[in-house]
């Protein structure tokens, strides 16, 4: 079972929903805080993000770095663009691996309902190059692959 | 990929005996016949659900005399779905682990508010 949805819509978005009980304004802070960034967005197990920069302003800069701790790891950079505290994020962002990706515009929205907070995550849907550069990159990190998910599921 | 493709493959995978027979085909063509006999479903609600896969280009099928074996259309499953898969995979850890930190806040403003 799982709360997240993940969808196409239209010709080029993908939308992201997850629930989280808790307030917009914690959902808000766990993006935006580096301190708290630093202790959920780290992908596969096993990996950190000893470097987490995130200047939660209009043009403020963002940098993730992530380590598997064994000489292996890549980076992220971007920029805020829009913030509205504690309801909606907009940011552009590439992954370095190493090549930089196109730019992706993502936009958070944090929608209180009652007790809970409905994430919604519109990002670009990257062309087939970038997706085959991430996968490629995904499956020598650590991270599984389709056809291993579609036999597990069986 | 254009989107309707996409929307297809998604509403195909979305199904769990349709993930089985993918992942049964996984290991080898397989006829309609051969199909119903593990999943204990009728023919007919197999082939219902391979004109679903097919419809979504992640099957093919093959004419070997009289048989029509299917088989997973590589192209169509590699093209997309494994980009998706792990990038599902890694959100919803990371969702996963979000919760148990808001968890841990939630705590500490609970004792910080007598």
């Amino acid at each position: 079972m799982s709360k997240m949805t993940l969808e196409t819509v239209g010709d080029s978005n993908l939308v992201v929903k997850r629930r989280f009980n808790a307030t917009p304004e914690m959902i808000y802070r766990a993006h935006t805080d580096p301190k708290l960034i630093q202790q959920w967005m780290l992908g596969p197990d096993g990996w950190t993000m000893p470097v987490c920069i995130s200047e939660a302003r209009p043009g403020g800069k963002i940098r993730y770095e992530w380590t598997d701790g064994k000489g292996g790891g890549f980076h992220l950079t971007g920029e805020y663009q829009e913030l509205e505290p504690f309801a909606r994020i907009v940011h552009v962002e590439r992954m370095h691996l190493p090549d930089a990706t196109p730019d992706n515009r993502v936009e958070t929205r944090f929608d209180r309902d009652g007790a809970e907070t409905l994430m919604t995550m519109v990002m670009t849907l990257p062309d087939a190059k970038t997706r085959a550069a991430m996968l490629e990159s995904g499956m020598e990190h650590g991270m599984e692959a389709g056809y291993v998910r579609l036999e597990r599921m069986f | 990929m254009k989107a309707a493709q996409l929307d297809a493959t998604f509403s195909a995978l979305a199904d769990p005996t349709r993930r089985a027979i993918l992942a049964r085909l996984a290991k080898g063509e397989a006829t309609v016949l051969e199909l119903a006999e593990p999943f204990e479903m009728t023919q007919s609600a197999i082939s219902q659900h391979l004109k679903v896969l097919e419809d979504a280009a992640l099957i093919s099928r093959r004419v070997d005399g009289a048989r029509r074996p299917r088989r997973l259309a590589k192209a169509g499953i590699e093209a997309m779905d494994q980009w998706l898969a792990m990038l599902r995979k890694g959100l919803e850890k990371n969702y996963d682990r979000l919760d148990r930190v808001i968890a841990t806040l939630n705590q500490q403003q609970k004792e910080e508010t007598p």
